[in-house]
């Protein structure tokens, strides 16, 4: 099998075997990158002199025989959004094209330490904004299982780059479903850890109770072994985690026969695709095949979740994007202006892109004045209804599952006119952020030649449980397909 | 009409933590613009805030100090607006849940005593400096801005009195016992004109009962310049309020230099802050045995030493007041008082030469050249009539001028006081001698004469003689 198509795990040991050198492999992935990116187009820049540098000096570390890292030699892709130390970081904005930051995000430096080669920094929607990766100012990333199709967003062009063979693995993030809808329509697993489990230091902020970073992957095996290396507390984000991370790789066995699955009844029935629905249901006889109990559960709260969702998300954006007003970095407007009043507004406007300004008034407007209580306060308690349901479910049922996404990739260009409709898109996914729970996709199947995801959601650092579950059915279902490009 | 002055306070308080409130960049004053800086306080894309344990157990000492209730789990707000000295363009700051709340404290005004509430004490991050390049220095019409971020981040803690304070003489002394009471703690360089400490007032007037209308003063950076501005509004309210004209709710600004406020054109003008709680950090939860030792663990404070002052030495309110101003002075105080000689005259010395000694060579406490024992001795020496009360101010000034020791100048100056009598009489028998009309006017009850015959004894011995014991020689002689 060609290099571009193993498994992350597999191209670490193959180096660490000294059967593969860190190099060959890096210019495998660089070719490839070379021959399907002006299709896929699903990095913003790709790091090709740092990527070799790189990748000589962990071949020199390995011929020394000194530890240079568990993954060393390992390529990764990064999401736009992860701050680079020397890289341009743009967020897929016009406001940070041609911004280089100072300092790693902590996600980063740990792939780092582990020995990965970065290849470049992946598309997005802007500033995280969209699930499509249509709202990017450097044009979309294509679906590589349908060029005409998008490939999910905001994490899509991570998404894409792992399912065309431009990289083994991919870091993305996740607010309210961007790793895991890309990961469902590109036929990849996607993981949102607990809120706090994987450090934000560094990850550019769009809703700050609800982001978080996360692996996107060809298998569970890798994810598990990717997430290990993120994980665990940071000083510097005084919302991480204390306590031990567990092995997740170590702990993988796909022991789960005695297990209770919850089939959230709002999130898995209204408004899903039928193709989608059946890939679903055939899925969970899977589930069941595996010795896990699967049984219907309503949780109520969860027709209001979008929009809380859409309440507290742009809420909190509207402060953390307060910052970009060309005055300290980024994009100010060359235009003549007569006071900073002015610069503000003219950077801000044509540095921003529509849904980026569109999210922004909203959130200003539901924290202001008269409508904090209606909308962001009440949107809060909602939230709290939800965290509530889930732990009502955590009584009876060790996870709940339902489809990732209500659809498969859609056309490009189909949604992006009608934000409410683009909107919809996260209806399964966004419970989970508004709890803080981790949840994992797993492609599931081809539901009329397009990938569909299975979403599998834990209780809070269930993330075990999370990855054996999704790793036993990952064998029953036995997906092997990769898109044709 | 009756006129009843109303006044509040917003004081802002730098704490001289040594890295700043969210980030570990240093705190230090100075060095060149923008040197002091990180991601953190530079508001880059992805960075976050940590809090500073000791810039919140500083303010905790703080809020004991002042009497207030430490809040058991209390919040960090966003205090969202845009402008050029604003990293991330939002402050993190306390809105409805402060660090506490609820505390008071008492001025001395000498005649009357003043009980200040307190209504919260909170924590938050200053912001940058701006200097705006155009013709009024101000923003509005500038041809520029220059930003410096090395202030951006250093903790603040900002208190706010109840409408309590009745007169623009208690507002500069409250403002001064709080400044003290800082400088005692140990957590802030509290100074007005470094910026370290800054005060806001609110000011109305009401008019036989009935609630003026509230104005906002700012930039007044120094306590006489706080006094100065709110006299001037307390006047312009009551003239106002006499013309019968209304008096509009705003924001001014005062000029010291003009000595007038004038209306200020806000950047807040009816500002909506959007304010919700900081969802980068946790909810404070102070230990209750944290906040126990830090109550243990407090100073004695400026009112406390005030009246022990009193108590303990026998001092005026007045003198005991001047010397517990600053905590560095009651310091040396005691430390004179340590060599064991009269309190009352030492605080008498030092209180009144030595202070205003150093006030015009601007010269401070800390660098006295006259060293506590030095007061001690200058006492002693006086005590001892070795040389007179006179002669004593002249020692205490080349003291302060050589920093020579009083005793060893008293030496190497020969200044001794004659005290022995035998001495004396012979020079008041000359003396007498030669003014025989000004001794028989003294003979005969003219208490003038007394004056002038003791101006000649002092001649004859160059201010030596000890003007007692000459006085009561010269009685006998002449009686």
């Amino acid at each position: 099998m060609s290099i571009i198509h193993e498994d992350a795990l597999q191209i670490a040991s193959a180096i660490k075997r000294r059967e593969l050198s860190s190099i060959e492999v890096v210019e495998a992935f660089l070719d490839r990158i070379e021959k399907v990116e002006p299709e896929v187009k699903a990095y913003i820049n790709v790091a090709a002199d740092t990527a070799r540098k790189r990748a000589a000096h962990l071949d020199r570390m390995i011929a020394d025989g000194e530890d240079a890292g568990a993954l060393a030699g390992v390529p990764i892709a990064i999401k736009d959004v992860l701050s680079t130390r020397g890289f341009p970081t743009t967020c897929g904005s016009r406001m940070l094209e041609d911004f280089v930051p100072v300092y790693d995000a902590t996600a980063v430096d740990r792939v780092y330490r582990a020995g990965t080669v970065m290849l470049g920094k992946a598309n997005m929607d802007e500033f995280a904004m969209g699930s499509s990766t249509e709202n990017s100012y450097f044009g979309p990333t294509v679906n590589p299982w349908d060029l005409d199709r998008v490939p999910g967003g905001s994490s899509g062009g991570s998404a894409a780059a792992v399912a065309a063979g431009e990289a083994p693995w991919a870091l993305g993030s996740d607010t309210g479903g961007s790793i895991r809808q890309p990961a469902s329509l590109c036929g990849i697993v996607g993981m949102k850890p607990t809120y706090g489990l994987v450090s934000r230091y560094g990850l550019v902020a769009f809703a700050s109770s609800l982001d978080q970073v996360g692996p996107m992957t060809r298998n569970v095996r890798d994810c598990a072994a990717l997430l290990g290396v993120i994980a665990g507390h940071d000083p510097l984000d005084s919302t991480s985690i204390q306590g031990e991370v567990p092995d997740y790789h170590a702990g993988l066995n796909g022991d789960v026969k005695g297990l209770k699955a919850g089939v959230v009844r709002e999130l898995s029935s209204k408004g899903i695709e039928p193709a989608v629905k059946a890939l679903f249901d055939q899925t969970l006889s899977k589930l069941e095949e595996a010795g896990v109990a699967c049984e219907e559960i309503s949780l109520p709260s969860f027709e209001y979740a979008l929009s809380a969702y859409y309440l507290i998300a742009p809420a909190e954006a509207s402060s953390n994007l307060a910052r970009f007003d060309g005055v300290r970095y980024g994009f100010r407007s060359p235009e003549e202006v007569d006071d900073v009043w002015e610069m503000y507004d003219r950077s801000r406007s044509e540095g921003f892109g529509g849904e980026v300004k569109r999210r922004i008034m909203l959130g200003t407007y539901a924290l202001s004045a008269g409508y904090y209580d209606a909308y962001y306060a009440q949107a809060q308690k909602i939230r709290t209804l939800v965290v509530r349901d889930y732990a009502r479910a955590w009584e009876k049922f060790d996870i709940l599952v339902s489809p990732t996404s209500p659809s498969t990739a859609f056309r490009l260009g189909e949604k992006v006119d009608d934000p409410m409709t683009m909107y919809l898109s996260d209806i399964c996914t966004i419970p989970v952020n508004l709890a803080g729970i981790p949840a994992l996709s797993l492609p599931c199947g081809l539901a009329d030649g397009l990938p569909a995801g299975f979403q599998v959601m834990g209780p809070p650092l269930g993330e075990m449980k999370l990855l054996n579950v999704a790793y036993a059915l990952e064998q029953e279902i036995g997906f092997k397909q990769r898109p044709g490009l | 009409m009756d006129y009843e002055t109303v006044i509040g306070l917003e004081i802002h308080a730098e704490l001289n933590t040594l890295s700043k409130m969210f980030c570990g960049c240093s705190t230090e004053f100075g060095g060149q613009p923008n040197s002091k800086t990180c991601p953190v306080c530079l508001g880059h894309p992805g960075s976050l805030p940590v809090t500073n344990a000791t810039a919140i157990s500083n303010t905790i000492m703080l809020a004991l100090a002042l009497n207030c209730e430490i809040t058991p789990r209390s919040i960090f707000h966003r205090k969202n607006y845009f402008y050029p000295d604003m990293p991330k363009n939002f402050q993190i700051s306390q809105y409805d849940i402060p660090l506490s709340k609820g505390g008071f404290l008492e001025v001395d005004m000498g005649d009357h005593m003043r009980m200040v509430g307190i209504t919260r004490v909170h924590i938050e991050e200053d912001t940058g400096k701006s200097i705006h390049i155009g013709e009024s220095g101000r923003i509005h019409g500038a041809d520029y801005s220059l930003e410096d971020f090395n202030r951006a981040g250093i903790p603040l803690a900002e208190i706010v009195t109840e409408p309590d304070i009745k007169s623009p003489e208690e507002a500069r002394a409250f403002v001064q016992l709080l400044r003290a009471t800082l400088e005692y703690l140990g957590i802030s360089d509290c100074k007005m004109e470094e910026g370290s400490l800054r005060c806001d007032a609110n000011i109305s007037v009401s008019s036989d009962g009935k609630r003026g209308t509230k104005v906002e003063v700012k930039n007044m950076n120094s306590f006489r310049a706080l006094q100065r501005a709110l006299a001037y509004e307390e006047e312009r309210h009551r003239f106002m309020l006499e013309q019968g004209r209304e008096i509009t709710q705003e924001t001014r600004h005062w000029d010291d230099a003009g000595g007038v406020t004038q209306p200020l054109r806000s950047k807040e003008e009816a500002f909506d802050y959007r304010y919700f709680p900081e969802p980068d950090l946790v909810p404070m939860e102070p230990d209750p045995a944290m906040i126990q030792e830090l109550r243990g663990g407090l100073p004695e404070l400026p009112q406390e030493r005030r009246m022990r002052f009193e108590s303990e030495y026998g001092l005026s309110n007045d003198i005991a007041i001047m010397l517990t101003g600053e905590k560095a002075l009651a310091d040396y105080y005691e430390r004179a008082v340590a060599t064991g000689q009269d309190p009352g005259e030492l605080a008498k010395w030092i209180a009144g030469d030595l202070v205003a000694m150093l006030k015009d060579s601007v010269v401070p406490i800390q660098s006295c050249p006259v060293h506590p024992r030095g007061i001690g001795e200058l006492v002693a020496l006086v005590a001892q009539k070795i040389i007179s009360g006179k002669m004593a101010k002249d020692v205490l000034r080349e003291a302060f001028e050589t920093g020579k020791a009083p005793g060893d100048i008293v030496s190497d100056k020969g200044l001794s006081q004659m005290t022995d009598e035998r001495e004396l009489e012979a020079v008041v028998g000359q003396v007498i001698e030669e003014n025989p009309d000004a001794s028989r006017d003294l003979r005969d009850g003219k208490e003038q004469a007394l004056k002038f015959l003791m101006g000649q004894v002092m001649k004859k011995t160059h201010g030596k003689a000890n003007p007692g014991i000459a006085a009561d020689i010269l009685r006998k002689k002449l009686s």
